[in-house]
């Protein structure tokens, strides 16, 4: 569905995106996790063909965007990272319009706005004006009317950044059944759980760079212990503690707040950290993330 | 059915007619599907403020009452370059068509245009769709002069029951002024796609205002020096006045092609120029 070889994006002498590569595959679910600026809404604006790669290759749904940006739209859906919704128009009336700019047939549009109604559970707000609906029911619909045009292949730009959680639930939900139904889906992310959610498969970016690949598990399996121990000591004494921690678990990592000690067995490594008379005020022990993943590529989290 | 999956039958794009035919680098700027944007438009207005809407009908025929008849009484006939003498009524109220289709075109295609760039986000939205740059441009365009035509109709309405068209040609004013308002539109988009601030904006109100005063508009250009006669006989709204007043007040001749030509021109340069800088901002 999308090949990218060498896909490079420069604004003047700053690169946006480096020279990446990946490959989607029709019915998969893939996903671009990385922090604000990594080059993420670039890449999906590439993908997208609205905005003109300046080295690599790219082929969108066999097309090269450079010569088919048009014939490759129209088989696209996009939700953009900020929703760009008509407000001059009511509900219903932004989703028909939209197939309309398609080509679609009045007809057309107005049985599949119907149906994409229900699917957003926005019927009851079909007359309703843009500007009335919540955060969380503008983004449903921004997605409804990235589907008005039976895309086949959805793209979703941070689905859920800026939402509350019930909100991201009740998206991720939607997300979900487009995923069964075997939709071909590339969504970008910050959120570690959103990735770990959605995704059949990523890449980690960092600085418009693909930093590791795979799939979600796979990638904790390769990048991390299994397990993962949070201590905290208060801040003015986290790195001296660690020092003293030496050779507890497989590594351990020193954030500004806490410490993490990786180790196949959380238990075990509690343990160690009592007998040494160490007395963290809290304790944690969780299952390693795609959070942990970033750390140990980048050394950075992903969210500041 | 909830939602489409990729099994669904793609629903084929409909093809335009002409712009199936046109050159690849033709179609990636244009889906001939410019009508859908006048849809919408006529959606909006449906959807908000009807009266911004009526207002525009209204403000040519307060002028043409007040300047026409209050005024006019004093000012009794004007004498035409060709030694014909007309009421002042019929004298300005071609001058004031001309004007409200300027006035009409340059609002839609600058403050409207300008708002949709940089606060309401409407072109990355459609541009994101099959439509291209070429289509928004023509779409917006054709928008402004539909309506423009509507307010026009009703003017030389108004113009005919108070008697001042003095010939059959003034029906062909309808058309003059859909060229004009499309010169205009046309050219002021591709200005606008160029500003970034209000400030620059303010601009365009600056070189409006004279324009309008001084285009031949409310007296003959004779009045003023050779010299101001050249500069006001190369602006557009000279050129707009005097096709419009050529074919109200009857005088049908060769030199309304000149003002034909004149936005002929206009409408080329503008559209390029608009369609390559949304394709600049929107497709980088
Ligand atoms: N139009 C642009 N002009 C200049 N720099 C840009 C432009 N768009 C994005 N950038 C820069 O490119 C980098 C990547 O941006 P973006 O792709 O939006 O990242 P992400 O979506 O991962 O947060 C950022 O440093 C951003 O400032
Ligand atoms: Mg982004």
């Amino acid at each position: 569905m999308v090949h990218a070889q060498s896909l490079t994006k420069k604004y003047g002498d700053f690169t946006a995106v480096d020279g990446i590569d990946f490959e989607v595959a029709p019915g998969e679910s893939f996903g671009l996790l990385g922090p604000n600026g990594a080059g993420k809404s670039t890449t999906m604006r590439m993908v997208g063909a609205v905005s003109s790669r300046t080295g690599g290759d790219l082929s969108v749904l066999g097309l090269d965007p450079d010569t088919h940006g048009p014939q490759i739209r129209a088989q696209l859906g996009v939700v953009p990272q900020e929703d760009n919704l008509d407000a001059e128009l009511k509900v219903r009336d932004n989703l028909i319009v939209y197939g309309r700019y398609f080509g679609l047939s009045r007809a057309v549009c107005a049985a599949r706005a119907d149906e994409l109604l229900d699917f957003a559970q926005l019927t009851e707000k079909a007359q309703a004006k843009v500007d009335d609906l919540s955060g969380g029911m503008k983004r449903r619909l921004t997605i409804a009317r990235a589907l008005i045009n039976t895309p086949r292949v959805l793209m979703l730009d941070e689905p859920t950044t800026g939402l509350d959680p019930q909100a991201r639930h009740v998206l991720w939900d939607r997300l979900f059944r487009l995923k069964e139904q075997g939709t071909t889906l590339v969504v970008t992310t910050h959120y570690m759980d959103e990735a770990e959610q959605l995704c059949d498969r990523l890449v980690v970016v960092d600085h418009g760079r693909i930093m590791a690949e795979g799939s979600p598990a796979a990638l904790i399996r390769e990048h991390s212990s299994r397990e993962v121990v949070e201590l905290r000591f208060g801040s003015t004494r986290n790195a001296a503690v660690a020092a003293e921690l030496e050779g507890v678990g497989d590594r351990i990592e020193v954030l500004p707040d806490r410490i993490l000690i990786y180790t196949p067995s959380g238990e075990d490594a509690l343990e160690h950290v009592s007998r040494a008379g160490l007395h963290p005020t809290t304790s944690l022990v969780r299952r390693a993330s795609l959070e942990d993943v970033f750390l140990r590529l980048t050394g950075r989290s992903l969210i500041e | 059915m909830s939602a489409p999956s990729d099994t669904a039958p793609l629903v084929p794009e409909r093809r335009r007619g002409l712009a199936a035919l046109l050159p690849a680098s033709v179609r990636a700027l244009y889906a001939g599907n410019a009508r859908m944007f006048v849809v919408r438009g006529f959606l909006s207005a449906k959807t908000n403020n009807w009266i911004v809407v009526l207002s525009g009908f209204f403000e040519p025929v307060f002028f043409l009452i007040a300047m026409g008849i209050g005024l006019g009484t004093y000012i009794g006939d004007v004498e035409l370059a060709n030694g014909q003498t007309v009421p002042y009524a019929a004298f300005i109220a071609p001058a004031l068509l001309a004007v409200s289709a300027m006035n009409g075109a340059v609002y839609d295609s600058t403050w409207n245009v300008f708002f949709k760039m940089h606060f309401g986000k409407l072109y990355d939205a459609v541009l994101s769709t099959s439509m291209g740059p070429l289509d928004v441009a023509l779409g917006e365009i054709s928008y402004a002069l539909l309506r423009g035509l509507v307010y026009a109709t009703g003017f030389l309405t108004v113009m005919q029951l108070m008697g001042l068209n003095q010939s059959w040609t003034a029906i062909l004013s309808l058309p003059a002024v859909l060229l004009v308002a499309f010169g205009f539109a046309s050219v002021g988009m591709a200005i606008t796609s160029y500003m970034k601030t209000f400030q620059q904006m303010d601009w365009i109100n600056f070189v409006m205002l004279p324009m309008f005063l001084f285009s031949a508009t409310f007296f003959p250009l004779d009045v003023y020096p050779e010299a101001i006669q050249r500069l006001i006989q190369a602006l557009p709204l000279w050129h707009a006045v005097e096709l419009v007043r050529g074919l109200t007040l009857g005088q049908f001749g060769p030199q309304l092609l000149v003002h034909v030509g004149y936005f002929v021109a206009m409408i080329a340069v503008g559209i390029t120029f608009t369609t390559r800088r949304l394709r600049a901002l929107f497709l980088d």
